[in-house]
This record gives structure tokens, sequence and C-alpha cells, in this order.
């Protein structure tokens, strides 16, 4: 038996939200290990929003079951649970006429937690030196920021971040990718709900791409790379145009406008390499994988595909 | 019961920081103390008119005010926080909706009782050091207890309407319709009917009706004890038969209790 090792901390089997004009979520299914981190990517009204409230317990779902530490997190029983997810809503905007530390303060006693707590989780988020001023007096990032922090009260075992990085700079997007990591090895279990973002990859395990309820893809970007089958953009300087010459090579060329520029399957990646390199007027290699968009973008121009050539079955007999 | 006081406590300090327990409490005052030394000021005389006299205006104007005042404090207190997302935070927190709820209560409510209880209770003093009579206190008990349940009540009614529409500009335009149906529109309609329908309805058919608005049982609870020379109108005859101050008072605890109810009933059924 599986489940013996290691029960999941979340678990959707066969889950579903449906309203009446819309179907929010189909047929999902998910498990989340402790201690991994999973990003939810899919564009606006995917669902990724409507997933995570069910896991948050706020909403119940059509059909399926939902588990959050081996309860359904909208029955009775999952309350003293609550206290350990920590949950950073897409939109919200705090009581700005409360400062700061009023604001943090207010959440960490709910969650039964001091003022103490609440200045530690300020002072690492970096907005310590603004926790007397009213929040309205915030930037987007600043505000940003508090959230978060909000979301870190009690250390929890279980985060569900939406759109986290919204309004952080660069230096603060890195700090927070970094908290994650941090937390990550805690053993606390992410999920990170985004529009595909640059920088993301290194930080989570897997992904999961969703579009209008349905899951696309699950598995690692390693995995989702390679099932892609998305080619390796190789880059190379100094070769002027030899490239064409290389029987080998020259079927890996993108255009003839771009004589340096190869596009080359995952599979064929080294061997290419190998032969580029034999090249004495090389001068420099740059070598990308496809990245989270582009596998992000595949997934979703097949999942259009299949839709379109379904309408046209669906279309024939009439 | 924690996390009812951290909510209460919450909304009370708004209360205070917003200057609403101030602005009211000035205004109850203002009003009150105005009217004991210049109520009689249609009659030709200034200074302390007699405690009915007074109890009889600060009746009639509280019966505005208080429900006004009320609505407008707690007509967001939902839709407002649904609206900026901290709705749907709070309640992924181990805080229950009718905790939530309750606690908004408390401290809103808080406020509205504790303004009435300094603004009204200044003029109370002032009187009694005037008359030197203990009656005062007595009245005054029964006016501010009254006052303190209608402002409840319409705390929770102004629930009702948060918890019920989904824009903040549209709980204000409930609001003020409400306020308007009954603290105008129902004693009109009360009236017409008196007036307008001959066999109409007995004086106790009209009392029943008055228990339909809990601004009417504040009149009640309030005149009801008074010469009648300082009460005209529909609620002269409604008086003569009357309940007693304890049946009124239970019926204005129900308008209390039972808004309130319904509100946790909305709310558990509200989808975010």
């Amino acid at each position: 038996m599986n489940t013996t090792d290691k029960t999941p901390l979340v678990k959707l089997t066969n889950v579903g939200k449906k309203y009446p004009k819309l179907t929010a979520l189909d047929s999902v299914d998910m498990q989340l290990s402790q201690g991994e981190v999973l990003g939810l990517f899919g564009h606006n009204g995917a669902g990724k929003t409507t997933m995570m409230k069910l896991i948050l317990g706020v909403i119940t779902p059509s059909h399926g079951s939902v588990e959050v530490m081996g309860m359904a997190p909208d029955s009775k029983e999952a309350w003293h649970m609550r206290a350990k997810i920590g949950y950073l809503p897409e939109n919200v905007s705090f009581y700005e006429q409360l400062t700061g530390l009023e604001v943090l303060s207010y959440f960490a006693k709910l969650k039964g937690f001091d003022k103490k707590h609440a200045m530690a989780l300020l002072e690492q988020v970096g907005v310590a030196h603004a926790m007397k001023r009213q929040v309205k007096t915030y930037s987007k990032g600043m505000r940003q920021r508090l959230g978060l922090a909000q979301a870190f009260i009690g250390n929890p075992a279980l985060l569900l971040l939406d759109e986290p990085t919204v309004g952080l700079d660069p230096i603060a997007t890195a700090d927070f990718y970094k908290t994650v990591d941090d937390l990550k090895s805690q053993g606390t279990s992410v999920i990170l709900c985004s529009h595909v973002l640059p920088g993301v990859e290194q930080h989570i395990d897997r992904a999961m791409i969703l579009s209008s309820g349905k899951v696309l893809a699950m598995a690692s970007l390693a995995e989702l790379r390679q099932a892609a089958a998305l080619p390796v953009t190789i880059k190379v300087e100094g070769l002027n145009g030899s490239l064409q010459d290389d029987r080998q090579l020259a079927k890996f060329l993108l255009d003839d406008n771009h004589r340096d520029l190869l596009t080359v399957p995952e599979q064929d990646k080294l061997a290419t390499l190998r032969q580029l390199l034999s090249y004495q007027a090389i001068k420099d290699v740059r070598v990308d994988s496809a990245n989270l968009e582009q596998v992000y973008q595949f997934y979703l121009s097949r999942h259009l595909a299949d839709h379109i050539e379904h309408k046209n079955i669906a279309k024939e007999p009439r | 019961m924690k996390q009812i006081l951290a909510v209460a406590n919450k909304e009370f300090h708004d209360g205070l920081r917003n200057r609403w327990l101030v602005s009211i409490t000035v205004i109850f005052a203002i009003l009150s103390i105005g009217l004991t030394y210049f109520g009689a000021a249609a009659s030709g005389t200034v200074g302390v008119t007699s405690l009915s006299t007074t109890i009889a205006s600060l009746a009639s104007l509280a019966v505005f005010l208080i429900p006004l005042i009320a609505l407008l404090l707690s007509y967001d207190s939902f839709v407002g926080e649904q609206e900026s997302g901290t709705l749907l935070l709070l309640l992924t927190y181990p805080l229950s909706k009718s905790q939530l709820l309750l606690g908004k209560f408390l401290g809103q409510g808080g406020i509205i009782a504790l303004a009435t209880l300094l603004g009204f209770g200044s003029s109370a003093l002032i009187l009694y050091y005037q008359l030197n009579d203990s009656a005062v206190f007595n009245v005054f008990a029964t006016f501010i207890g009254s006052a303190v349940l209608l402002g409840l009540s319409f705390t929770a009614i102004a629930y009702l309407i948060s918890l019920s529409v989904s824009e903040k500009s549209k709980a204000a335009g409930f609001a003020l319709i409400t306020w308007f149906f009954f603290a105008l529109v129902f004693d009109l309609a009360l009236l017409a009917l008196l007036v307008g329908v001959e066999q109409g309805i007995s004086q106790q058919g009209l009392t029943q009706l008055m228990m339909l608005n809990p601004a009417d049982i504040f009149r009640l609870v309030n005149l009801a004890g008074l010469d009648s020379g300082d009460v005209n109108g529909a609620l002269a005859i409604a008086i003569k038969s009357s309940l007693s101050q304890g049946q009124l008072f239970s019926i204005l605890l129900a308008w209390v209790i039972v808004p309130i109810v319904i509100a946790i009933f909305i709310f558990r059924k509200k989808t975010l």
C-alpha cells in the first residue's frame, strides 16, 4: 500500500464545482505531499481560485471529495486545522485606516497568536519600518508583503498563495521565493497560484495547468517538458553561417535569417553540442530549454486544438 | 468566545477611530441638553421644563435619529469587507460565520449603546440637579434602555441589508429606504388606515400593527407613562390600550434577536 508511507496533506478526488451558469472545476484529481510546492497555472477564470477555495473549505464541492490533513475542510472537525493553513487571496485590501501592525495583530489574534508574533512577521517580510503607519499610505508592494505576512501567521503546514508576486519588485520577489524555499525545507506544503511568471520554475516541484476548469497537465516541469517535446534553442556565436554547410546541423537551423540559431529536440541536444564544440571558430554557446511559459502555451494550444476538433466532429452529422 | 471578543474589540476600536463614538455622543448630548433647557421655548419660557415634556420631545427626535445612525454605522459591515476581500480571508480563519457576526454586533452595538448612555445620560444628570427628583433616573433609565435596544435593533437590520446585497452602494440605498419606511411611511400608513378606512381597525388591532415597527415600540415605551397632553396622533389612541412596559421591552428585544438570527442564517447560506 502506498498510503502507509506518507498520507498526502491535500487530496482531491474527482472534485467538481458547478455553479448554475458555469462549471468552475471539472473532475480534478490532485495530491500534495508534505513539503511539496505545487504551481497552479492557468489564465483568468481557469478555476485556480475555485480550487483554492475548495481546499480552504470556504465552498463545498458539487461532487467528489476534498481532504486536507485527512478531513473535509468544510466540516466542523476541520476547525482547529484552519490555524495551520495560510492563505493569501488574490485581491485583498486590508483595513485602510488601521496601521500595518494593527491589521496583522488582528489576524494573528484570530489564529491565537500575539502581537510579538505579528511584529516578527512584519520584520520578516520587510515592512517593519512602516508598521506604525496606516495601510492606506502603503505602496502596492508593501500591501502585498503585508498580505504575505498574514499568510505566514503561525508557521502554517499548508500555504495557499494566489498571485503572490504581483506588485513585488525583483528584490522582493527574490526574497519571497527564498521564504518559500525556507518554508519548504521546514516541511510546509505550498500551492502557488499564478499566471505564468518568470522565476517560479526553480521553486516548484510540480506544475498543474488548468484551463476552463479542467486539468490539462500535472507533473514535474521536467516531465512536462519531455511530454511536450519542445525543442531546445541553441544560439552560437562566431561560426558566420558555416552551419549551413554542415549536413547534420543544417536541419536544425531555425530559418535562413537566423544562421546561428538552432532548435534541437531534447534528445539530440548533447550530440549537437558536441558537434558544435568541435568547430574551432566557435566563440560562445547559449542553450535554452523550453521555459515554463512555452510549456504552458504548448498545453494550452493543444487543448484549444482538441476543443476545436471536438466541435467540428460534433457539428458534422447535422 | 475569544474569537467573538477579538472581532468585537476591533470593531469597537474602529468606532473610536472613526470618531463615531464621539460624534454620536455629542449629537445626543447636545440634542438632549438643548431639549431639556429649551423644550418649552414654544410656550414662551426658557429653562428646565417638566420631565414628561422633555422625554416626549427627546423620544420623538430619537426615534428618527437612532435608527438612522445605527443604519449608517453598520450598513457596510459585511458588504464592505466583501468588496475589499477581507471577508473571504476571515472565513478561512478558525472563525465561524456566527462568531464573526456576533463579534461585529458586540463591537458596533457597544458603540451605539455607550454613545446613547453617555449622550442622554448627561442630560439626565443635569435634569436631576435642576429638579432634584430621583424620578428622573427611573424615567431616563427606561428611555436610555429602550433607545439602546432601538439602536441594536437597527444595527441588526443593517446587517440583514449588508448580507443581502453585493455592492456597498446598494446597501446604502436599501438602508436609506429602510429608515424612511420605519421612521415615516409606516406611521403615515397607520394614520391613513385609522382615518381613511371606516370601521377600520380597533385599538387592539392598531397596537398590534405597531408591534411590527421597532420605532413605534420605542415610542410606546416612552410615551405610555407620560401625561397624555404631551402625546398626540395615532399614538395617543394606541397608548390607551397599551401593553405593559415589560411586554413592550420584550417585543423590542425580539426586534434585536430575530433580525440577528435571520442575519446569521443568511450569512451561512451566502457563498463567496
